[in-house]
This record gives structure tokens, C-alpha cells and sequence, in this order.
């Protein structure tokens, strides 16, 4: 049985997925780590628990592959891919019908356009602003002092929707604040919020085709009400994986497959990368 | 990174670029002690350095002097004089730099640079040139000259477009023989434009070779080196020696197979100035995956030659108008830019194309998004789409930038390694021009 890893060190969490090779792939274990200040050392600890949940050593892993922005400081890694690639391979992996990925990160949103292998045929990403990203959301719950985890079901019962003017995530906190004091409610605020954002991401997304099946993954994909806000803006339903948030490093961990055994068709990886690149 | 990862031009032609441009610096020195020979301010899209030729004088070109500090890590000093001074955060940052360099009293050499005998502003597409050189004439007290030059909104200029232009420049000839001393010479002005034809045949021969596979050089990033010469010495003997020598050197290069890596991976057209703040970094961004410029549009700011426009010493003052009006990127429509990049790509054989947007020039920038997805959709060509600054080191988002980057190869390598299209076009290349498809 060969095992691969896939270790995907994100804005805000890292995350790290174990994939066994035995006749069938399949998810073997996940772990889920925040970043924090040093990347090297969350990669490290995202890496040794996934190996412990799995109840392996290090050594038992046959090929890790980084990605997401920390992936250059992943010490114990082999390659790299983007993890616009990545998330492009783990959604076509858990939804092979996939032609179209939202991701929503910490700071990114990107949509990716998929082709029939799970490769990238087009993507787009927001640029300068954190806009349309899981930071946007982070910033609405401060404001309204609870969990990130509340902000989406809230979000769900309101029946007004506030109109949130500004795309900046910075000032969307005195637009709450304005919204507070005139004694709006909390989850039309909420609403207002979500639909801001996805307004916002499909504003993005629409440069690519947008050809369903449209998986979204992310940490933000978690979101409930963003789910639905996105939905709703889009007018088709979303494929969303539990394993959403993993989906860079699954797709990771599927690039380490290939790279094990070269009679899995590998086209993306090839060996003389990593000496080329100098990674 | 290892040595693989990083290129550069191997060969005479940079080293002898550098010895050429730093011998401009000396007479521009030689200037701000003597008054000799007379500077004119002027700037390079479209310009008309043939007449200042004519005249003896030396162009100074606001622009270079910009892109000098960018490329030396000097130009956020002047930037945020300028700033400091008014200037809003998202004016053009060539502007700033030029305007914080006058404040701050910076040269990019740290030699000096001269009082302009005139400001000479040859509105070609920008309109922020207009602005910027009212105040370069104020802060020098030195005169200014606006030559209006209408925008291209058509394919061609209309006749009364070119007299109108024609008209101003033979105005602009009797101010420069006020300014200069020098009695116009029809003759002298002939010989300036004729050199200017010829550098103009040898530049576009060197642009045609890097549709050789591999390509000789790199049509963006090494393409911006020769471009110095080509708008201070074009309408010089010493332009005509300089592409004379650059042309064998590549076509040599051509004759060995040799390009720009020991193997050319991907073939690209650049579209929009690079950052000149991080041009290393950005560079070797390409070079990890060995990836070749073939063609780009920014090498065309200042002349659009490979498609057979020359100056003609025949019709001096109509070929320099017309040069101005629109044989250069800068004043042409944005869907002739689209049908440059398209035959780039055709005629070229390009993987993809790579645009970058200049956050600070909304003139250059604004509309590629709209450009993005012409290309993908209608012409089903691979392109990223990536945003920075030509001058302004604090828009530059380096692991952003580089995440997108090897994004976009990684995927390029999938197509070409399994053979497949990675966007099917809506239209068969070479079906239709941009401009009946969109007109």
C-alpha cells in the first residue's frame, strides 16, 4: 500500500491529508492546524498529526507535496503545486463531474475552470483586496462580537437584507457599526453581509465560464449562509464536500500519488522538476 | 534558486546598450553645465526625436529617468515627495517619481540633469502627459510646447488628422531653431528620419527573429534593454551602427538554435510594462519555467514597426505625424491592441499571453479585463491576468504575483503534455479581426 501526503499551508489554517493507494484511493486521515506566526513549524505539526491520526511514522509517508502560500517553507516536503491546481485536483477527485471551483479562503476567492482530468483550464483570483474572502467575514463577526461559526446560520434568519455599499473589508465595519446603531437586526445584518460577498465573488468568478458542475471548497465553503448567499446570486446549487476545507490538500496529496507510481498517469509532475525550479 | 532558474542576455548587445545610454547621461550632463547641446523634455510614446535631431538637441525623456529609479530601488524617495506634496495615491507613479526627482533634486545616474531649453509635450494616448508636463515646465521655468495629437479611433488617420499634426510640427521646427541657435535644415532633418528608417528595418527584422523557435532573445524582458537606444539614438548614425550590430548578434544567436534557455519550455506575448521595482524578480519568474517572451506590446510604446510602418525621408514631417498618430501602442485603439496581440499569438506561435496592469496608469490598464476575456473566450488563447506597478514598489505582491504565475504554468505544462486545448475559441484563428468581430 502506498501512502501520500498532501499538505496544504494556507492564510489562516493548514491543513494535511493522508492518502493510501490499495487498489482504490481513499482519504486515510486529516488534520487541521492555524498557521500562526512560523509556517514551517505549522506545516511540521499539521504533518505529525495527520501521521498520528493515521497511527503512521513520518517515514511511512512516500511523498509529500506542498501547496497554498507556505508551501516554499514546507521542510520535509518534495515539490510543490499552486493550490489553484491543487483545490482544481481535489474537487474533480471528490466530484468527478466538477468543471468549475469556487474556493474561498482567508484571503483569496478564486474561481477555476476544470477540465474533464480535474486539470486547470482557466482561473481567476481577486487581486490587492481581500474583499469576497473568508477575512471579509472574519471581520463582520468581530464587529458583531460572535463565533465565525455563528455568523452564517445567523445569517440564514434574516428576511431583510441590509444593502453593505462598501466592497472593503477594512470599512465594512463601520458600515456594520452604522447598521448597529440604527437598531438593525443582527442576522439581516449578517445577511446583508453574505450577499455582499457573493455578489462580489461571482462579479469575479463570472470570467471564467462558470460551467456546472460548480464545487466549492475553502474553509469558507463551512459557511452555511455563504453557501446559500452564493447560491442564490448564482442560481444553481453548489457541490459542497465535508471535506471542503481539505480540498488543496487533497488535491496535493493526489499530485504525491501520481509522482509514487509513475504507471498512475502523471502529465502535470515530472522528476526533473524540483532541480529545475530549484524549490 | 539555482543558476537554471535565472536568465540573462548572453552577449555584447546589453553591455554596449549600457555604454550608449550612459554616454546619453554624459551629454545630458554636459548640458545642465554648458547649455550644450539643448535638452528638450519629451516624451517616448510616439515621439518625434527626429526633429530634435535636426536641431542638434537631446531628448530627456521623463520616463527613462523614472523607469532608471525604479529598476535601482530609488523611487519611492521621490514618490512619496510627491505625495507629500499633493499628489493623490493612485496618479500615475512615472508622474510622481519624475515630479519627486525635481523636489528632491535626484537624478538616476546622481549626475545632474539640465534645465529643458523646452518642455515639449507630445500628448500621444496619455492624457496625464498633459499635467505632468505643465508642471515640469513650471517647476523649470523652462517653455512649453503642447502638440496635440488626436487619439486613433479609427484604422487610419484621416488626411486632416495628419495635416493638423503636420502643421503644429513645422511650428515646433521654427520655436526649436529660436531655442537652439540652428538654422532648420531641411537636409539634416531627411538624414534623421532616413536613419530613423533604418534602425526602424533592423529593430523589426530583430522582432521577426524571435518567431524562430527557440527565440533568439526575449521580445519583453531583453527587448527592453534595446529600447533606450531605439528612442534616444533612432534618427542617429550611432542608432543605425547600434541595431546594425545588435541584428547580427541575434541573428548569429538564431543560427545556433541558441535561445533565451538551454531549452525553450513556453513561448509568450506580454502585454503592459513590466515592474520595474522588482524587474529581477519578476523575470526570474519566467525563467523558472523557461518561458520565453516571443512578443510584447510595451516594446511598441514608442513605435509600432513590425508591420511594416517606416518613417520616410521622402515625406519627412508626414511620416513623423503619422509615426505620432499611429504607429505606436500607446495612441491606437484598444481593439487594434487586441488585434496585435492576436497576430503575436498567431503569427508568433504563442502558448498564452500574460497581461499586467498597471494600478497606477488607468489609460494603459483600463479595459483588460474586458481584453482578458476576448482572448480566452473568443479566441480561446491561455491568459493570466496579474496586477502591480511599473514604478511604484509598494503595489508589488510577490507571493500573489508568483502564486498566479505558476499557477498559470502548471497548467500550460498539462496542455502540452497530454496535447489537449486547454480553452476551446469561439472563433477559428484567424477567422475574423477584432475589430469586425466587436466593431
Amino acid at each position: 500500500m502506498r501512502i501520500a501526503a498532501g499538505v496544504d499551508v494556507g492564510s489562516t489554517q493548514t491543513k494535511a491529508v493522508l492518502l493510501s493507494d490499495n487498489g482504490g484511493v481513499s482519504i486515510t486521515a486529516r488534520a487541521l492546524v492555524d498557521t500562526g506566526a512560523n509556517v514551517r513549524k505549522a506545516a511540521e505539526h499539521a504533518f505529525h498529526e495527520v501521521c498520528k491520526a493515521a497511527g503512521i511514522h513520518a517515514s511511512d509517508v512516500g511523498f509529500v507535496v506542498g501547496t497554498g502560500y507556505g508551501r516554499y517553507n514546507i521542510s520535509f516536503g518534495h515539490t510543490q503545486m499552486t493550490e489553484i491546481s491543487c483545490h482544481a485536483r481535489g474537487a474533480h477527485f471528490v466530484f468527478p463531474g466538477t468543471r468549475t471551483v469556487i474556493d474561498m479562503g482567508g484571503q483569496d476567492s478564486k474561481a477555476i475552470a476544470v477540465g474533464a482530468d480535474g486539470e486547470v483550464l482557466d482561473f481567476v483570483m481577486n487581486d490587492k483586496c481581500a474583499a469576497g474572502t473568508g477575512r471579509f467575514l472574519a471581520n463582520a463577526a468581530d464587529v458583531m462580537a460572535i463565533s465565525l461559526d455563528e455568523v452564517g446560520p445567523l445569517s440564514l434568519r434574516g428576511t431583510k437584507p441590509v444593502k453593505i455599499t462598501t466592497v472593503c473589508t477594512v470599512f465594512v465595519e463601520s458600515d456594520i457599526l452604522s447598521y448597529l446603531a440604527q437598531g438593525k437586526k443582527g442576522e439581516d445584518i449578517l445577511a446583508g453581509v453574505h450577499l455582499a460577498i457573493a455578489r462580489r465573488t461571482m462579479s469575479l468568478a463570472r470570467r471564467v465560464p462558470l460551467e456546472p458542475e460548480i464545487t466549492m471548497t475553502g474553509g469558507v465553503a463551512r459557511n452555511i449562509g455563504m453557501v446559500k448567499a452564493l447560491e442564490e446570486v448564482l442560481g444553481q446549487p453548489l457541490k459542497i464536500s465535508p471535506d471542503a476545507h481539505f480540498m488543496g490538500a487533497i488535491g496535493a496529496a493526489l499530485f504525491a500519488l501520481e509522482k509514487m507510481d509513475q504507471s498512475f498517469e502523471s502529465t502535470i509532475w515530472r522528476p526533473e522538476h524540483a532541480a529545475d525550479r530549484g524549490d | 534558486m539555482s543558476e537554471a532558474t535565472k536568465s540573462e542576455y548572453r552577449g555584447s548587445i546589453h553591455q554596449r546598450q549600457k555604454e550608449l545610454m550612459m554616454r546619453w547621461y554624459e551629454r545630458l550632463a554636459e548640458s545642465a553645465a554648458t547649455g550644450r547641446p539643448p535638452a528638450v523634455s519629451l516624451m517616448i510614446s510616439g515621439n518625434c526625436v527626429e526633429l530634435l535631431e535636426a536641431f542638434g538637441m537631446v531628448p530627456l525623456s521623463p520616463e527613462v529617468n523614472a523607469l532608471q529609479l525604479a529598476i535601482r530601488h530609488q523611487s519611492l524617495e521621490p514618490i512619496l515627495a510627491a505625495e507629500e506634496m499633493g499628489y493623490a495615491a493612485d496618479n500615475c507613479a512615472y508622474v510622481k517619481a519624475d515630479i519627486g526627482c525635481y523636489i528632491k533634486g535626484l537624478t538616476p545616474t546622481g549626475g545632474p540633469l539640465p534645465k529643458p531649453a523646452l518642455v515639449l509635450c507630445n500628448f500621444v494616448g496619455c492624457n496625464t502627459y498633459v499635467k505632468w508636463f505643465e508642471h515640469v515646465s513650471m517647476m523649470t521655468g523652462s517653455p512649453l510646447y503642447m502638440l496635440d495629437i488626436p487619439f486613433l479611433r479609427e484604422e487610419e488617420p484621416s488626411h486632416a488628422a495628419v495635416e493638423y499634426v503636420v502643421r503644429q510640427l513645422v511650428e515646433l521646427a521654427a520655436q526649436l531653431e529660436k531655442l537652439s541657435g540652428v538654422k532648420f535644415d531641411p537636409e539634416r532633418f531627411r538624414e534623421a528620419v532616413r536613419c530613423s528608417a533604418e534602425v526602424e528595418g533592423l529593430w523589426s527584422e530583430i522582432k521577426h527573429l524571435s518567431r524562430r523557435h527557440p527565440a533568439p532573445f526575449d521580445a519583453y524582458f531583453d527587448a527592453i534593454t534595446l529600447m533606450g537606444p531605439l528612442y534616444v539614438y533612432r534618427a542617429s548614425q550611432e542608432g543605425v551602427e547600434f541595431f546594425r550590430a545588435a541584428l547580427a548578434e541575434i541573428s548569429a544567436k538564431v543560427a545556433l538554435k541558441q535561445g533565451v534557455y538551454d531549452e525553450e519550455k513556453f513561448r509568450l506575448v506580454m502585454e503592459g510594462p513590466p515592474p520595474y521595482p522588482y524587474f529581477r524578480t519578476f523575470r526570474d519568474m519566467f525563467a523558472k519555467w523557461k518561458a520565453t517572451a516571443v512578443a510584447s506590446t510595451y516594446s511598441t510604446v514608442g513605435g509600432l514597426w513590425e508591420f511594416g510602418f517606416r518613417h520616410d525621408p521622402e515625406k519627412p514631417f508626414e511620416s513623423v505625424a503619422r509615426h505620432m498618430l499611429a504607429q505606436n501602442v500607446t495612441n491606437r485603439n484598444y481593439l487594434q491592441r487586441y488585434e496585435q496581440i492576436k497576430r503575436y499569438v498567431e503569427e508568433w506561435e504563442a502558448d498564452g499571453v500574460i497581461i499586467h496592469f498597471v494600478k497606477s496608469c488607468r489609460l494603459f490598464s483600463a479595459g483588460q479585463g474586458d481584453m482578458r476575456d476576448y482572448l480566452t473566450r473568443t479566441l480561446g488563447i491561455p491568459t493570466l491576468y496579474i496586477e502591480s506597478d511599473l514604478e511604484d514598489p509598494r503595489y508589488f505582491s510577490e507571493a500573489q504575483i508568483r502564486n498566479r504565475i505558476d499557477a498559470f504554468f502548471e497548467g500550460l505544462e498539462h496542455a502540452k503534455a497530454t496535447g489537449k486545448r486547454q480553452l476551446e475559441p469561439m472563433l477559428a484563428a484567424g477567422a475574423a479581426s477584432p475589430l469586425k468581430v466587436l466593431g
